[in-house]
């Protein structure tokens, strides 16, 4: 099994640290992983976007030019990233940055309002765990305790009692995909 | 049993300098490095190993900081990106001129000058050529994976105690960001004042029942000891050259072309061979571990058996005239690379060898 991934938006949104977890819940799970952000300017503003590695081989190149999955958060990010999703593949979006929706008709496209869900759950920061349980559920990379275990692992103590309310908006997520 | 851990190459550095037991780390906060510094005041570990970490006012301020720790034969470090390491280079040489064990981690982006802060491999020149005055080089180690970041603290280290000539850890700003999985090398313990005694008679520590005293200095006025001081210079680098060559070869057992790329570059070109293997087309790699000293031999070796060559970097062309050198004319050695922080990603590697050799399209 590999899946490689790239989740892209605007920096805030939490695509980093979406795909942080991600990674951690691969290394969880005993996979091998790769996370490598375009850093730089992007955290302050700009476009942000990570590209997630897991596999149960080795990963060679941690850089890529097509992907399984995409999690896209803002059109720039549909623009650059649409045609580079490999046809069978997967891409995920949340409609509220998105004017003009994606064409491909070789792959799978999934809106995930993950927005109003956050809304819902009365709690923005909830946004990017939303998305992430729309992709786990849509694709079965790593199992959702695999997640929990990488929470608990990387979250520093004084953060854990926000656990339940991570593990909710993955729960949320994975039903608006189901 | 040891623990995986996921980090970035510049934590894993950081770490493993507190793992070997460093004495002391002087730098200064730059991107695409800045989290070398940032781990190792997170980890304070003044207050477990006595480790001194300090970010100093410059990059000229830091390396001379380590050139006076390395004079007292403690295990001494400091690490910055490309711009800072061009500051240090007049340090860096009087380390080399000194015969003084030291660690310099650069982890390059794109320049000249300020440049950017994206990835690049464009101080290859620098690294393995000597980037100060003086004919001097430095043991040149190139990391691919945040593995190898955390094992060439240790490596790098030994052998530049071993050798008494400072060693660079040359990674570039993908392996000093991304993460992957790592495990640790295991705490030793810091050397005593009296083991450094020991193992460094060279070292300025006091006279302890010497007749004399340790002089520390690159400068030599007369002449012919100043030749004789660079005669003893290469013969050391002869030593290191014949000693401590490290690569790695994937898929060159039945490779008709040869990629040769170091760094996480390397890592990209080996999903372009596999993805070329998947198409039928044998193509095999050589990863220099060491730039310098430089598999000279493997290259040449291998020259003897492909139909050509492809140099990829993220520069305008530098490794290449090493490869060049040691292929002589037997094959043809193409360039591909990309500058001032772009990346290529495999397929252009592969546009790149099927441009340069057509017979593969």
């Amino acid at each position: 099994m590999k899946e490689e991934i790239i989740i892209a938006g605007f920096g805030g949104q939490g695509v980093l640290s979406m795909g942080k977890i991600l990674a951690y819940a691969g290394l969880m799970n005993d996979m091998e992983v790769t996370w490598m952000p375009a850093y730089g300017p992007e955290q302050r503003g700009g476009t942000a976007n990570v590209t997630v590695i897991l596999s149960d081989s080795p990963i060679s190149s941690p850089v890529l030019d097509a992907y399984d999955t995409a999690v896209i958060l803002n059109q720039q990010s549909l623009d650059k990233f649409e045609s580079k999703v490999k046809p069978g593949g997967t891409l995920i979006y949340d409609p509220s940055g998105i004017h003009h929706l994606p064409t491909r008709t070789d792959i799978t496209v999934v809106s995930v309002d993950a927005m109003q869900a956050s809304i819902e759950l009365q709690n923005s920061k909830t946004y990017n765990m939303i998305l992430l349980g729309a992709l786990l559920g849509l694709r079965h990379v790593v199992p959702v305790d695999a997640v929990i275990k990488g929470l608990r692992k990387t979250l520093p103590e004084r953060h854990h009692h926000l656990i339940p309310l991570n593990e909710q908006a993955i729960e949320k997520g994975m039903s608006l995909v189901r | 049993m040891e623990e995986v851990k996921l980090m970035k190459g510049n934590e894993a550095i950081a770490h493993a300098a507190i793992r070997y037991g460093v004495d002391g780390y002087f730098g200064y906060p730059i991107t695409p490095q800045s989290e070398v510094l940032e781990t190792l005041e997170e980890e304070m570990p003044w207050e477990t190993t006595g480790m001194v970490v300090l970010q100093a006012e410059s990059e000229v301020a830091a390396i001379n900081m380590v050139y006076g720790g390395a004079a007292s034969g403690k295990a001494v470090m400091t690490s910055s990106s490309s711009p800072g390491v061009s500051l240090k280079q007049e340090g860096i040489s009087y380390i080399a001129a000194s015969e003084l064990p030291a660690l310099i981690v650069n982890v390059m982006r794109g320049g000249p000058g300020l440049g950017t802060i994206q990835p690049s491999q464009a101080d290859y020149f620098q690294a393995t050529k000597g980037g100060g005055h003086g004919d001097y080089h430095l043991i040149v180690l190139s990391p691919a994976t945040v593995q190898e970041m955390a094992d060439f603290v240790a490596l790098g280290f030994d052998l530049a105690f071993k050798y008494r000539t400072p060693a660079m850890i040359l990674a570039d700003g993908i392996v000093g960001q991304m993460m992957e999985k790592v495990v640790l090398p295991p705490f030793r313990k810091r050397r005593t004042d009296a083991e450094i005694a020991e193992q460094c008679p060279w070292a300025v520590t006091g006279k302890h029942g010497r007749g004399h005293r340790n002089v520390i200095t690159s400068l030599e006025m007369d002449s012919p000891k100043m030749e004789e001081n660079n005669h003893r210079f290469q013969r050391t680098y002869a030593e290191i050259e014949a000693n401590e060559v490290r690569y790695q070869e994937y898929y060159t057992d039945d490779a008709e072309y040869l990629i040769v790329a170091f760094g996480s570059v390397a890592r990209i070109c080996l999903k372009a061979i596999e993805d070329a293997r998947a198409a039928g087309i044998r193509i095999g790699l050589l990863r220099p571990i060491t730039l310098w000293p430089f598999p000279k031999k493997a290259i040449s070796d291998l020259a003897g058996r492909v139909k050509g060559m492809l140099v990829v970097e993220l520069n305008a062309g530098q490794m290449i005239e090493d490869v060049r050198l040691a292929v002589d004319g037997r094959v043809p050695v193409y360039h591909f690379g990309r500058m001032g922080g772009m990346i290529p990603n495999p397929a252009e590697v592969l546009d790149a060898l099927k441009t340069d050799f057509p017979e593969l399209k």
